[in-house]
């Protein structure tokens, strides 16, 4: 038993390797993933005077949220178009591992781009003041996001791009009400009501911990909260696309 | 114990039976043809073999191990050669070989070996580092057989491997299986190519709407449907069917162009007869062939009755 597992852990490295290789330069990636959380950020911050280590965290918590959930969507509905998706399931991997490998092509990609604002903070003066606490927090949200993205890549389609916009339509909204540019705190009561149904209100408030000690949960609650979401959204998912693969071949 | 063994099958889309409770087995060693027109639920089955759909009831045992309960051991003895499917065009060939390796199981350096014999056999060698996108349509039919082998599989299951190839490609598919088959792999072909079937298989399963309508040896399949050989004859005048009807021996008389043709399982007997017929009758007989079914005979006679 043990042995099956490992071997299955195996493949499902094969399978980040092979995800790495074909999604990480994917245009949808780079736009949905890397670009738009920084449009979204600059046109945020431009002429506000807010401190910068309040805007690294909650720069950092954004980036981690739209890099980690903009690989997974891209990878089924691709290799339904490409029709690779047979192939796949031919093979002696479980949906379960073929999920945990784009998963963790996702996890490495949001780790990858979450340096860069934390380098950027850096570069700024900004100090890390739990940085174990941080890590914790970046690898969680990213398994945690990255199983998000498998939810909207759930439907039988082909088109990237359906999926891409439906992401959006729940990631933009997201962002207003988790606390990146707002604290929890100074949220009016329906908008922190809403708050704690956001995976991204949690690794937020663990950034600003880390940054600013300035957070609005305790850090087992945040962290508990990350684990939870993380594992409703991984069940979730390999539920979906074991529906939806049979439809996609 | 059969290489594969198939229990009661059935897949519905809807309302509509696609697979209607298949029962079959395939010998070890064997190359067992499933043959049928557009439609009749080949791929389906294919796909619930190797375990790629869930069946509505029935059972498949691939050596003996169930697929339903036990999919990952199952999958792990076989090759499959979707109908529609692809590399993944952005890796190269050896990098998808190495990925199926990695799917299998197998270690590093026989995955190396494997992958280098079978892009020499398959005449892919020199292309190996360059990426599947710039293949044409055979090469990369060719690799996805590779791919299917990476792991030594056991069985082998093809659905419609040689369709869309030039009579180049298809040949050295076919003589790969062929030669496949001769190292003792079992192989499952799913074509609508009578000739491919004729020319590759052990035995052949005749399947339509679902059901199978025949299963047996390609010659037996020809010999076993009586009435279908027939005789072509034209005369320098017209005749009247019924006289031909009344001889004793014709199943059957149609009219094909300015022949006819008459279905019988005695030509012999029949050439006679018609002999006897136009000297009496004053005709000349302008051509006279006597003819045995082919497998596409067969097939379109087995097709159309259910
Ligand atoms: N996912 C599906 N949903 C609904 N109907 C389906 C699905 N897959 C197959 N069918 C139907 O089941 C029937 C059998 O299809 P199948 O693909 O098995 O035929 P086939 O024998 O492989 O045909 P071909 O020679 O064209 O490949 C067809 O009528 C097809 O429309
Ligand atoms: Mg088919």
């Amino acid at each position: 038993m043990t042995m099956i597992v490992i071997d299955q852990l195996k493949r499902a490295w094969a399978i980040s390797k092979k995800d790495i290789r074909i999604y990480y330069l994917r245009g949808p990636v780079i736009i949905f993933g890397v670009l738009s959380p920084a449009f979204l950020f600059l046109a945020f911050m431009i002429g506000r005077d807010l401190p910068v280590d309040f805007l690294i965290a909650g720069l950092l918590g954004m980036t981690i949220f739209f890099t980690s959930t903009s690989v997974t969507p891209v990878i089924a509905p691709t290799e339904t178009q490409t029709r690779n998706l047979e192939r796949l399931a031919a093979s002696p991997v479980s949906i379960t591992t073929i999920l945990l490998g784009d998963i963790l092509a996702s996890v490495l990609f949001g780790i990858g781009i979450s340096l860069v604002p934390i380098l950027l903070g850096i570069a700024l003066g900004v100090t890390i003041i739990h940085p174990f606490i941080l890590a914790v927090a970046i690898v969680l949200a990213s398994f945690c996001f990255s199983a998000m993205g498998l939810i909207f890549s759930s439907t039988p389609t082909g088109m990237t791009s359906t999926v891409m916009m439906m992401s959006m339509m729940v990631k933009f909204p997201m962002v207003f009400i988790s606390g990146v540019f707002i604290p929890v705190g100074e949220l009016p009561q329906w908008g922190r009501t809403l708050a704690l149904i956001s995976p991204l209100t949690y690794i937020t408030d663990l950034c600003r911990y880390s940054f600013q000690e300035t957070n609005y949960y305790s850090v087992p609650v945040n962290i508990s909260a990350l684990i939870m979401f993380m594992v409703i959204f991984m069940i979730t998912a390999v539920k979906l696309h074991e529906k939806s693969l049979p439809k996609r071949l | 114990m059969n290489a594969i063994e198939v229990n009661n099958l059935t897949k519905q889309f809807g309302d509509f039976t696609a697979v209607d409770h298949l029962d079959f087995e395939v010998e070890n060693g064997e190359i067992f043809g499933f043959l049928g027109p557009n439609g009749a639920g080949k791929t389906t089955t294919a796909r619930m073999l190797t375990g790629i759909i869930k069946p509505d009831s029935g059972q498949v045992k691939i050596k003996g191990i169930d697929i339903q309960r036990n999919p990952i051991k199952a999958k792990q003895i076989i090759g499959v050669v979707p109908e529609l499917s692809n590399a993944y065009t952005d890796l190269s060939a050896w990098n998808n070989l190495q990925f199926m390796a990695q799917l299998y199981g197998i270690p590093k350096k026989e995955a190396k070996q494997r992958a280098e014999e079978l892009l020499m056999m398959l005449d892919l060698y020199e292309r190996k580092d360059h990426k599947v996108k710039t293949f044409s349509k055979g090469m990369k039919q060719k690799l996805i057989l590779a791919m299917s082998l990476m792991n030594d599989p056991e069985i082998l299951f093809l659905d419609e491997p040689t369709s869309g190839l030039d009579v180049r490609s298809a040949r050295l598919i076919k003589d790969m299986l062929l030669e496949l088959n001769k190292e003792g792999k079992t192989i499952f072909l799913t074509t609508h190519d009578m000739e491919e079937a004729n020319q590759l298989c052990n035995r052949i399963a005749v399947i339509n709407h679902g059901n199978i309508a025949a299963i047996d040896a390609p010659e037996k399949l020809k010999m076993r449907i009586g009435g279908l050989k027939w005789i072509e004859i034209s005369f320098n005048m017209p005749v009247d069917f019924s006289d031909l009807h009344a001889m004793q021996g014709i199943v059957e008389v149609q009219k094909s162009g300015d022949k006819l043709r008459l279905y019988t399982d005695e030509p012999g007997r029949i050439v006679y007869q018609l002999v006897d017929y136009s000297r009496l009758n004053d005709l000349e007989i302008m051509t006279l062939n006597t003819m045995t079914p082919t497998l596409e005979d067969i097939f379109i006679k087995l097709t159309e009755e259910i």
